[in-house]
């Protein structure tokens, strides 16, 4: 790896104003951030560590019902908080069935926010890579693609975001809280992130310098606590990112769906929110053919980027899936194996 | 947790011997808490670190290396390239016999493969190289690369793995499927797959005039010296090789790898003390593969379903520059009963490096092929695979008509069967659900491994205090190969476990042969076995020739060592220590040797192989076609089981291989670029804990007196056959889908 200089702040101001510097990153635990510099694919010349700033590690249930997850809090710490996941029991969840044990332990709220995408023709620097060299072109279209995006893709980038702990928190309306050398500012997170288009170079709509600070989930999020489910598939049963995901969290009265939240992951480069099938669904009975007919509407714009189209017929059956299971109501306990297809096994958490 | 169950344990153990008690590892203190010195955790005053560059292109040559970009660069040593690598004494492309392979040292700027080394940069740091090997940027004449089984015309190779012949044919084919009334024909894909032991190849070299010393993991340390000796123009004795821990071989650390001699050729270079390690993405390329296959089988059976014929064809790839023939059409050779058996191979040549001996070579693709279109013929002929199988049974080896040396294939068929259940199957596919609805499927599938020794020697010695030693160069890859020898060695010495000293892992001692062919603790232990004999009749005939000794004129009657005495086989109650005859004879020690080799005669007259059973249990989601091994019971019969922990935990691991072949692992490449593109453990997927919940391994007692004078069979590879189409048809079973490309994924499955 490169040489860099690494600083370690006192404060979140002197750590913003480091950030700022040119090809300054932040460091939180490291996970995705050490592999990238090891591969030569990150090569800053700047680690600002946040790890010890006062603040950023307190999980804030707050009184209106919602919550408030500092941006250093540990994926583990947060999903086995017991009063947190009552209350937003999918985000719990889709924490859970990411990474390994290990991973969860020291990966952070704002680090999964900035994961890269797992595609392997970004990782590979021998690669064209339109997101790690803009205007070099992309390998991954027409090369191995098995795994990669059926919706908002563009013929630059058919890249994916992995995370599995967005995709809820995206269809709860989690807000991103952000301090940057001009003060700070908030974010929806269904807005964070950007579709590739023709800049895939550009992630997400952070300034240089902005660090995340806190992820807030509103307290509407709460309301869907009863019926409220995360989905993943994947390749074995731990330690692999999805293949499709989706997170479903309903308000039923008397059998009909007055309220639905649906979005999906590892999908697009962005976690893929399906208001239009949102909105389908409510009114309606919360019965299986309505929500096939949400996950028709929830991938009505979806096309292989390559040789991945059952990922297609996968998503909505995935979507169909959390929706039924979101409906028979959120389990007392998390199942042994969080947001898998695998359920009957003895309860851990 | 995986359920592992021990309960079989006791049936091994007989009284006053170390052989059949279930011993831990010797080392497994030290690797549970990180003070087993691996050869990268090696130190020497001096050392520096080397990193190696590779090839990102697949074929072509190097046009341009920055070179001083690399030197200038702080902490940087030296850049080798092909301008400055030290001159060898051998080319490496020379080839003398089959197992000399041909390796990539900076000879020329030709890229053969993807990986290739091109470079090696030596510097202070650990970090300081590395960077030095990014920096060195270089620069390529790119010709289109050659990729997959379709891309080049194939040739007939003469000679297949280890030396097979390419081609073997027994009985008539021809009038065997004309007497077929059922017949099937159907064809099998098996990915490229990398060795991944934990521990990467990692050497430290030391040069000390034309003396060197190397810290490095090797399941063959003699040969090892051979060939360093021979690429470096200095004598074998001349090189000492420690390898006290492997962190797993698997065949990729048999024969020693082109990145091990470059860090011997870097520590030439700087003369200095050398330290190099793969990252893990150098893994795939450089060190060989299990490379890929199609197999078509044609099977022809009668109304009763007997088989009256076999065709197992196999193609499959070699690198441009050497051979190494998968030779996965050999598997239909062992098992089954039938007139008529042809198999052959063909393989083409790829931008690929040259593929190797990975765990069951042959075997593993072999069986997953045969087993899958064993249950596919079974289906055909309207009978249940285990019914199939039996009537099927082989009673002399198919090909040559010899007796087995011993076979308890029945009893692995009957004790893994019951355990399983599988009389409760039915026989039609999607009859079975669980609790939630997942589709549940049963399949099962036939083990076997030939049992194999190599030549091996080994030095006993015992003291007049009580003590006893024996050496021998022997390979503990992590399956426990020390712990058992060392049993082994306590009954040929007639001593406890305590009072033996067993050294092993260094070149400097008896040459124990290769730990491969799952042939280690036969080669090894046999070596032991005749190092205990022959010092002890030595201390025998000192004691029956001694008028002061009771056991004096014991003579043809003979004597027994035990506890640390010998005594009168024919009067046990006359006995002394060994240390009484020793003294008595002015003595500090006597010493013996053993060297053993297998036995001609015995291979001529009989067959010689470890069999199972496999059995394996799926769940299916039928909406997305996700696969869990919910349940899986081996049932091996494999000879005299020296040490039943080690064993079944080898039979467990090749079964989590079987799960990896059947479901996950596979190398994503490039069909343009020829490079592999999921080069690291989090895309690279081989089975987690959970993806295992429960598996048992049952030791079916099997006595044999033909194989070895132990009566052992190998056991560090058989687990993986059998266990891949056990799962394929488990999947079939579960979803009525069958899929013929490994690994099954959930797309194959989901019914799009």
């Amino acid at each position: 790896m490169n040489r860099f200089d690494y600083a370690r702040p006192a404060t979140l101001a002197e750590a913003v104003t480091a950030g700022a510097l040119p090809n300054a990153a932040y460091l939180a635990s490291g996970t995705n951030l050490m592999d990238l510099m090891k591969g030569g694919v990150a090569r800053p010349s700047l680690l600002v560590d946040i790890g010890r700033l006062p603040g950023l590690d307190r999980i804030e249930l707050l009184e209106d019902g919602g919550a408030r997850i500092g941006a250093m809090v540990r994926n583990a710490d947060l999903a086995y908080h017991p009063a947190f996941a009552r209350r937003f029991p999918a985000v719990a969840e889709a924490l859970l069935s990411g990474a390994s044990a290990q991973l969860r332990n020291a990966a952070t709220t704002g680090g999964n926010l900035l994961q890269r995408t797992r595609c392997a023709y970004f990782y590979d620097t021998a690669s064209a890579c339109n997101k790690r060299d803009p205007g070099a072109g992309c390998d991954a279209v027409g090369g191995e693609n098995r795994l990669h995006a059926i919706l908002g893709f563009s013929a630059q980038c058919i890249a994916t975001h992995p995370s599995d702990f967005c995709v809820p928190l995206t269809a709860l309306d989690a807000v991103v809280e952000l301090l940057g050398p001009q003060g700070p500012r908030e974010v929806k997170l269904e807005d964070f992130h950007l579709l590739p288009g023709s800049t895939p170079e550009r992630e997400t709509v952070l300034e240089p310098g902005e660090l995340i600070t806190a992820v807030r989930l509103p307290a509407a999020a709460a309301d869907f606590a009863a019926h409220a489910r995360y989905v993943k598939i994947r390749e074995r049963t731990s330690y692999a990112f999805a293949v499709v995901s989706a997170a479903a969290c309903l308000r039923l009265q008397g059998g009909v769906v007055t309220q639905a939240r649906i979005a999906l992951g590892s999908v697009a480069l962005k976690p893929w929110r399906a208001r239009a099938a949102e909105a389908a669904l409510c009114g309606q009975r919360a019965d299986a053919a309505a929500f096939r007919q949400a996950a028709e509407t929830a991938l009505q714009d979806a096309s292989p980027s390559g040789d991945n189209a059952f990922k297609i017929e996968l998503a909505r059956r995935v979507v169909v899936r959390a929706l039924s299971l979101a409906a028979s109501g959120t389990p007392a306990r998390l199942p042994a194996l969080p947001a898998s297809a695998f359920s009957g096994e003895v309860a851990h958490a | 947790m995986p359920e592992i169950t021990l309960a079989q344990g006791q049936a091994h153990i007989r009284m006053g011997s170390s052989i059949g008690q279930p011993l831990t590892r010797w080392e497994g203190v030290l690797k549970t808490t990180g003070t087993a010195r691996f050869a990268a955790d090696q130190h020497q005053a001096g050392m520096v670190y080397a990193c190696l560059a590779v090839s990102s292109i697949a074929r072509g040559r190097v046009t341009s290396l920055d070179v001083a970009a690399a030197r200038a660069h702080p902490g940087v040593i030296e850049v080798m390239t092909p301008a400055n690598a030290p001159a060898l004494a051998l080319h490496p492309d020379a080839k003398h016999h089959p197992f000399m392979f041909r390796l990539d040292l900076l000879q020329s700027d030709a890229v053969r493969f993807a990986n290739q080394p091109i470079a090696v940069v030596i510097a202070q740091t650990l970090e300081a190289a590395t960077e030095g090997a990014a920096l060195l940027a270089p620069r390529y004449e790119e010709q289109p690369a050659r990729t997959g089984l379709d891309s080049a015309t194939p040739f007939t190779p003469p000679f297949i793995g280890a030396g097979s012949p390419g081609a073997e044919s027994h009985g008539d084919i021809e009038a065997g499927f004309a007497a077929a009334s059922v017949r099937i024909e159907v064809e099998y894909d098996t990915p490229a797959q990398y060795h991944n032991p934990m521990e990467p190849h990692a050497i430290v070299a030391a040069w000390d005039g034309d003396r060197l010393s190397i810290d490095t993991p090797s399941q063959g340390m003699a040969m090892a010296q051979q060939r360093i000796a021979g690429l470096f123009g200095i004598s074998p004795e001349n090189i000492h090789i420690r390898s006290p821990f492997l962190g797993g071989g698997f065949g990729c650390k048999g024969m020693i790898s082109g990145p091990q001699i470059l860090g011997i050729m870097a520590a030439r270079l700087v003369g200095r003390p050398v330290k190099l390690v793969l990252r893990r993405e150098q893994m795939f390329g450089p060190v060989g593969h299990r490379a890929p296959t199609r197999q078509t089988l044609h099977l022809g059976a009668d109304a009763d379903g007997q088989l009256t014929a076999l065709i197992h064809h196999a193609r499959t790839a070699t690198s441009t520059f050497d051979d190494f023939i998968e030779p996965a059409a050999n598997a239909s050779h062992s098992l089954y009963a039938s007139p008529a058996i042809r198999t052959t191979h063909d393989a083409v040549r790829i931008d690929t490096g040259t593929p190797l001996f990975m765990r069951a070579p042959g075997e593993a693709p072999g069986s997953a092929a045969l087993e899958s279109a064993i249950d596919e013929m079974a289906l055909a002929c309207g009978m249940d695979p285990l019914a199939f199988r039996l009537k099927n049974y082989a009673d002399v080896a198919p090909m040559t008509g010899k007796p087995f040396s011993s076979k308890a294939l029945r009893a692995c068929y009957q004790q893994g069967g019951e355990r399983f259940g599988w009389a409760a199957r039915p026989t039609a596919p999607r009859q079975m659900r669980d609790a939630n609805g997942m589709l549940v499927g049963w399949g099962m599938g036939t083990a076997v491994f030939p049992a194999l020794m190599f030549p091996a020697q080994a030095a006993a010695v015992l003291r007049r205090d009580g003590s006893g030693v024996v050496e021998i160069g022997a390979h503990d890859m992590g399956q426990g190969a020390w712990t058992a020898l060392a049993q082994i060695a306590a009954d040929a010495l007639g001593l406890d476990r305590a009072h033996l000293e067993f050294r092993s892992g260094s070149s400097d001692l008896p040459d124990a042969g290769i730990a491969g062919g799952s042939a280690h603790t036969a080669s090894a232990g046999s070596a032991i076995h005749g190092a205990g004999a022959d010092v002890i009749a030595k201390l025998a005939a000192l004691a029956m020739g001694d008028e002061a000794s009771p056991l004096f004129g014991a003579g043809n009657a003979g004597v027994i060592a035990r506890g640390g005495r010998l005594h009168r086989r024919d009067d046990e109650a006359r006995s002394e220590t060994y240390g009484e005859i020793l003294a008595r004879a002015g003595l500090e020690e006597i010493a013996g040797r053993g060297a053993v080799a297998p036995d001609q005669a015995a291979q001529a007259a009989y067959a010689m192989q470890a069999h199972g059973a496999v059995f394996a249990e799926v769940t299916v989601d039928p909406d997305f076609g996700q696969i869990r091994v919910t349940r899986l019971v081996g049932a091996f019969a494999a000879g005299t089981v020296i040490n039943p922990r080690m064993v079944r935990s080898q039979y467990l691991g090749g079964m989590i291989w079987g799960v990896s072949f059947a479901l996950h692992e596979h190398a994503a490449m490039d069909k343009r670029s020829g490079r592999t593109m999921n080069a690291n453990f989090a895309e690279y997927h081989v089975p987690v804990n959970a993806d295992v919940p429960s598996i048992e391994a049952i030791l079916v007692d099997e006595h044999d007196e033909h194989v070895n004078a132990l009566g052992v069979k190998g056991v560090g590879e058989i687990g993986i056959t059998g266990t891949v189409g056990a799962i394929a048809n488990a999947v079939w079973h579960a979803t009525g889908v069958r899929v013929r490309s490994f690994p099954i994924t959930l797309e194959q499955v989901m019914g799009l």
